[in-house]
């Protein structure tokens, strides 16, 4: 199946699943839908949409798999350093003098960002007083990032991004080897008791904390202009006046109608805050 | 041949920058078609490319965004570490999805997208470059209806991805260095003959 696909079998197919699933991709970016519907009939072996639509509604394990191609990011620790330099050298300070600190980390896939928070927060002495909501639509990703479970090979990737970020220890200090031949790390379980993971949908539910940092980063670009600032408004809603909200790298308000709800705070990095009147 | 388009896709890896030096030194500043352009190059570190390939009295250059309107007479660049996408509304759109050939931007990704959303108002050009990527694309922009255009091997640099993108679509341009400048060189059409 190449990405030539039609939108009207594009649109028949999300339909169904939204219907008999309640899982709603029916306002995500289509272009890189396409891409990833592609790889997953590739993947099943079927050679239409609508023979994709057919697998799926009759056989559920075909749908867990076609929800891996549609959600899954692959995040790394510690992702783009210099945000998380600027979250701990300027917006922590700030969150310092509120006497309990709550993070939303929405769209956390498997967990990487999520943890980098908690040790972040370790480090600047306040994880004590802090939770971090980390959510995402995906089931298993959310259980694979409560096990905080990690391949070793991706920890040097992780090592070299916290130390850039500004790392007061080493790594290290927060994981050890899952097993004597485990090829994988499994970090603290005092972080992860600081991280409260759920399954939470930017499309379809609504704001259930109030929060003094939203991070959600690399999530929005998969959406489309509505359902961005529909996640956006979200966003507005669930921080306190003058709270943060940190994006992606390449991710911006620029071309949303939630623009007027925030403020640039440190544009480089992406991270905006709310301002006092929205 | 001439005809009107509304956007031009170029590809390229290794020996393409000096070919789009080239290729892009006698655009107009009132060029009417949006340009779009993926060169590989590595994951970390800003773009310079827009700055790199400045022309002055040129067209507007940047380094597009998410859901950035396409502007006719503007010439962007994929991020490093960001594939590009043409979205049917003619924005752009980036995503972290898997590399294809090893490659994050992918000219596959940039191009597919693209005939989709712009058919046979869309020009694809394969330049210079070590691998395959931009084949299948290039198959893609000919199959919507969109001219191709590739980078002849004897003034390619590398021609391994020149010659799949032939291969791929062999009804595809060939032209040289020069006939690269008179690509994009007049103001109302891609020039083709």
């Amino acid at each position: 199946v190449d990405v030539a696909m039609p939108d009207l079998e594009v649109r028949l197919l999300l339909e169904a699943i939204f219907d008999r699933f309640h899982y709603d991709f029916r306002s995500y970016a289509m272009a890189s839908l396409k891409r990833r519907l592609s790889q997953a009939c590739n993947r099943l072996g079927v050679t239409t949409l609508s023979g994709l639509q057919e697998r799926v509604l009759h056989e559920p394990e075909s749908f867990s798999m076609l929800l891996q191609y549609l959600t899954v990011q692959v995040s790394d620790m510690f992702r783009d350093p210099e945000f998380f330099l600027t979250l701990r050298t300027r917006v922590l300070p700030v969150l310092a003098t509120y006497p309990s600190i709550k993070i939303w980390c929405a769209g956390c896939s498997t967990g990487e960002e999520p943890y980098s928070l908690a040790i972040l927060l370790h480090e600047e002495g306040l994880l004590d007083r802090s939770i971090v909501y980390a959510t995402d639509i995906n089931a298993q990703a959310l259980r694979e990032a409560a096990a905080g479970v990690y391949p070793l090979v991706r920890l040097r990737g992780f090592t070299e991004n916290h130390r850039r970020a500004g790392g007061r220890n080493s790594l290290s200090d927060y994981y050890h080897s899952a097993g004597a031949s485990s090829q994988s790390a499994i970090f603290d379980p005092a972080l992860r008791r600081k991280i409260t993971f759920s399954d939470h949908s930017l499309a379809t539910d609504s704001v259930f904390s109030e929060v003094h940092l939203v991070t959600c980063r690399n999530v929005l670009i998969y959406f489309d202009h509505e359902l961005q600032t529909r996640a956006l408004r979200l966003f507005a809603e669930a921080l306190i006046g003058r709270g943060f909200l940190g994006l992606g790298s390449k991710e911006s308000l620029r071309f949303s109608e939630a623009a007027p709800f925030f403020e640039d705070f440190a544009l480089p990095e992406r991270i905006y805050r709310k301002r006092s009147a929205a | 041949m001439t005809r009107g388009f509304d956007l031009v896709v170029v590809g390229g890896s290794a020996g393409a920058i000096d070919a789009l030096r080239v290729m892009l030194s006698r655009v107009p500043a009132d060029f009417p078609s949006a340009v779009a352009i993926v060169i590989h190059i590595p994951a970390d570190g800003p773009s310079l490319l827009p700055q790199v390939l400045a022309i002055p009295g040129g067209p507007p250059m940047k380094v597009a965004e998410d859901k950035e309107p396409i502007v006719p007479g503007t010439i962007y660049f994929a991020p490093p570490d960001y594939h590009l996408l043409v979205e049917s509304g003619h924005t752009f759109a980036l995503s972290l999805d898997e590399r294809v050939h090893f490659s994050r931007p992918a000219i596959d990704v940039l191009f597919e997208s693209a005939a989709a959303a712009y058919g046979d108002r869309l020009v694809g050009i394969i330049l210079s470059g070590g691998n395959a990527d931009g084949a299948r694309g290039l198959r893609a922009v000919s199959d919507a209806g969109g001219m191709t255009v590739v980078q002849s091997l004897e003034s390619s640099e590398m021609i391994a991805m020149p010659a799949a993108a032939l291969q791929a679509a062999p009804n595809s341009i060939e032209v040289n260095v020069a006939g690269l400048a008179q690509l994009l060189r007049r103001g109302d059409e891609v020039q083709s003959a």
